[in-house]
């Protein structure tokens, strides 16, 4: 198991290493405390969202519509806290899970239930929750003098007094650890490596595999909806039209690039949280050298195609292994 | 744990499968008895692999029932057979390679406290299963690498977890070394010396007399006997196995002296097959026999461009020529009629002209768009030729039954106009008619001039049809007979059915 794990999230922690010495060379100021702290803000909306897809991923699926999840409940939440300022936060957060939690067991639904291909069924999805969001909101976004003061104190203060690790940062390390504990110790997270393993194999031995990918949906939507809230707490402004919009490139792309098989059955947490933070380093540096914000999606859409080439090079090494 | 008292824990009455129009198995009859390991028997697709499916909740059978120690009892999926007792290993163990091991004996069903799995039961009910089979895999380790064998002594424990009183192993040698047999061996008996009733599944003769107490001989989809293994010879189980004499001789024309069309000098591919060497001249039928695993399929393949070998040469018409695509060889000339016509062959979905005229398509289109009226005529002069039964060109190709399904595929092949003919099991799981009907058109085609290779786990067609015929056994031709000299025992004997020494 451990030879495993080496081999597919070694090599990654190595090209962030590379990549953070080549920035900072290129451009000492990326080593500075600001951007160091860009790059820790960056990260909680893209783990979070990351380890729900995770789940979906590893039943053999994909979850395209996380971007409108997002988007959907984060309106809906700050819209709740606009007209009810006096609900405390961590209920809010409760409220956005449990949106999202929602939108998930829809894609479930007609992933495990009707059985439509998860590509399409997400697709559709992420159309209608985009528009969704539009209809709820009137259009109108909700403004940072709208929410209360508690919310932006989630992306700007810290357990410990000081404001360099935000709390933000700990309910995604929280969440992370809480997954890893899932995936390694619950029937449910060891049947979501059967079922991408071998579906019908995984069927033939009693597992109950439509509810487990039912809920594998429903895990990436409560991990959508959390990211809404922790959206509204680091931006302030909760615009329908930008919210989440083309955040699923993101996410999937810190899933595949941290070394979770597109082909089902196989990842980890740490190499999810790797992924992300080449992302979120990539982002920075992209900020830090100068290089045009339209560049941006282009990049990410590299990085991707290469986690994909290495993800399918590392499929075809394991199975001629396996043919010994 | 109960004694072999030798009582009947599973019936079979009247069991049949039939897979759309194609009947597979028709029939069976069949007892399990307790400490006893009963031998199903037969040729490739003679349908004993489909019963042990119909037992073990694969498949669902078309008519006739089970009884379970008397009872009757449907058996829809794997895990009803599990709660029956009843385990099936299949031939290629299914595997969760990032589970450990022994998650995949227990996987659907692990032990849990708290909420949590309870990994030290785990690990410590699989190490003991483990240590009663007398294997030595970690339980801790991930499935990832493990051997067959030891991902099917993985199945055999999850089974055994599930107190299976019936086992049925599909083919479970095929793919393991003699050592490895051996040690299957020893489990095996000491599973019937417990009680349970074992169903094995094989056809090397010196396993069925080393290890069963029971054989029954399957042919065409039928039980053609049974045998205390105590009581009868190899030699009449292989007449049993191979039994029926062609249902009409095939007339052939004297195929013509002359230089080879296709020559393969020193093929390898290690390992499915070493230092092959072969010709076939114009107008001849090479027939090329051997057990399943033995590399027929694996050479048809690599000479059709589908596989690469790592050494060796292929000539045609005395060229040496590259082969590296399917393109390569039909441009040489060559067609394949593959093994598995569901999976390969027919597009099933699609009709009857698209299917024929499929790879044809350059010779029948004119600036890049297909001319349908040429199409169309080619279709119906198949049809008519070929006395291909159906009610119009353009149904789909799934409403015709398998044996004009095959005529179709051939067809396919003979409008590109081959010049060299890979046949793989041309006339699997096609009625009787229909396979004299495609013998006929194969002898004719041959007459034609098509230089033909003949693979076919159909002793009685390989005999009858072939000019001559090469026997492959593990990845080596190791006998060549002239069609005259060809017997069935003889070729059987040559493919390793019976002379293998004891393997230990």
């Amino acid at each position: 198991m451990n030879g495993f794990r080496w081999r597919r999230e070694t090599p990654l922690a190595g090209i962030l290493l590379l990549l953070v010495v080549a920035v900072s060379i290129a451009q000492p100021r990326f080593l500075s405390p600001e951007n160091l702290r860009s790059i820790l803000l960056w990260l909680p909306l893209l783990v979070i969202v990351a380890l729900g897809e995770m789940t979906v991923i590893l039943t053999r699926g994909i979850d395209v519509s996380v971007g409108s999840m997002l988007g959907l409940s984060g309106m809906m939440t700050a819209m709740l806290l606009r007209d009810h300022p006096e609900i405390p936060v961590p209920v809010a957060a409760l409220f956005a899970m449990a949106a999202g939690g929602g939108l998930g067991a829809i894609n479930g639904g007609l992933v495990a239930g009707v059985g439509i291909p998860p590509i399409v069924a997400t697709l559709a999805t992420l159309g209608i929750y985009r528009g969704a969001t539009f209809l709820v909101s009137g259009g109108k976004q909700v403004d940072d003098y709208q929410l209360p003061r508690a919310l932006a104190g989630w992306s700007s203060d810290g357990p410990f007094g000081a404001d360099i690790v935000p709390y933000v940062v700990w309910i995604a390390l929280l969440a992370a650890v809480a997954m890893q504990r899932f995936l390694t110790d619950s029937r449910t997270g060891r049947d979501w490596y059967a079922i991408g393993g071998d579906p019908d194999g995984a069927a033939d031995r009693g597992v109950a595999v439509r509810p487990r990918v039912f809920l594998a949906y429903v895990f990436s939507g409560v991990g959508s909806g959390l990211a809404g809230l922790l959206y509204a707490s680091r931006f302030g402004t909760v615009n329908p039209a930008s919210i989440g919009n083309g955040f699923e490139l993101l996410v999937i792309s810190a899933t595949v690039i941290g070394g979770v098989s597109i082909f089902g059955g196989s990842g980890t947490v740490a190499g999810v949280l790797l992924g992300s933070l080449l992302l979120g380093t990539i982002s920075v540096a992209l900020a830090v050298l100068n290089i045009a914000e339209t560049w941006q999606s282009a990049v990410y859409g590299a990085v991707l195609l290469a986690a994909l080439l290495a993800d399918d090079a590392m499929r075809r090494r394991l199975e001629r292994e396996e043919r010994g | 744990m109960s004694k072999p008292d030798g009582s009947v824990l599973l019936r079979t009455i009247g069991l049949s499968k039939a897979f759309g129009s194609v009947t597979v198995l028709e029939n069976a009859d069949v007892e399990l008895r307790a400490g006893e390991i009963h031998a199903f028997l037969g040729e490739n697709g003679a349908g004993k692999s489909t019963l042990a499916k119909l037992i073990g909740g694969i498949h669902r059978p078309t008519a006739g029932r089970i009884e379970r120690d008397g009872r009757p009892v449907t058996i829809r999926n794997p895990r009803e057979a599990a709660s029956l007792g009843i385990g099936l290993i299949p031939q290629e163990p299914r595997t969760f390679p990032d589970l450990s091991a022994a998650e995949n004996i227990f996987v659907g069903r692990l032990p849990m406290r708290g909420g949590r799995v309870d990994w030290k039961t785990l690990y410590g009910r699989a190490e003991e299963l483990l240590r009663t089979l007398g294997v030595e895999i970690d339980p801790r380790r991930p499935a990832r690498g493990l051997s067959v064998a030891d991902r099917q002594m993985l199945e055999l424990a999850g089974a055994l977890s599930l107190d299976a009183r019936i086992l049925l192993l599909d083919e479970t040698t095929a793919s393991l070394t003699p050592g490895e047999v051996g040690r299957l061996g020893e489990i095996l008996r000491r599973l019937r010396s417990e009680g349970k009733a074992l169903v094995f599944i094989g056809h090397r003769m010196e396993e069925i007399f080393d290890l069963c107490d029971r054989a029954t001989v399957l042919r065409d989809g039928r039980i053609v006997g049974e045998r205390r293994v105590r009581e009868t010879t190899p030699d009449e189980l292989l007449r049993l196995m191979v039994g029926r004499a062609m249902g009409e001789a095939v007339t052939r024309k004297k195929v013509a002296d002359g230089p080879p069309i296709l020559e393969v000098v020193g093929w390898s591919q290690p390992p499915r097959f070493r230092d092959i060497s072969f010709s076939i001249r114009k107008g001849e039928i090479v027939g090329l026999a051997g057990l399943v695993g033995a590399g027929r399929t694996e050479i048809a393949c690599a000479l059709f461009g589908l596989s690469r070998p790592t050494s060796g040469e292929v000539r045609i018409d005395g060229r040496p020529v590259e082969i590296r695509s399917p393109e390569d060889a039909m441009r040489h000339g060559m067609a394949l009629v593959p093994e598995d016509r569901q999976r390969q062959g027919a597009f099933l979905p699609l009709s009857l002209r698209e299917n024929v005229t499929l790879s044809s398509l350059p010779r029948l289109s004119g600036r890049g768009w297909l001319r349908e009226d040429d199409a169309r005529s080619r279709t119906t002069e198949w049809v008519r030729r070929l006395g291909v039964r159906c009610r119009e060109i353009e149904q789909p190709l799934r409403q015709l039954s398998g044996g004009n399904q095959q005529k179709i595929v051939l067809a396919k092949w003979l409008e590109t106009g081959p010049r060299i003919l890979l046949l793989d099991e041309p006339t699997r799981g096609i009625d009787v008619n229909a396979k004299t009907e495609v013998h006929r058109w194969i002898a004719e085609l041959a007459d034609q001039g098509v230089a033909t290779l003949l693979i076919s786990s159909d002793l009685p067609e390989v005999l009858a049809l072939s000019d001559r015929v090469l026997v492959l056994r593990a990845g080596r031709l190791v006998r060549e007979f002239a069609a005259g000299e060809a017997t069935p025992e003889a070729v059987i004997a040559a493919a390793g059915v019976t002379t293998e020494a004891t393997v230990r």
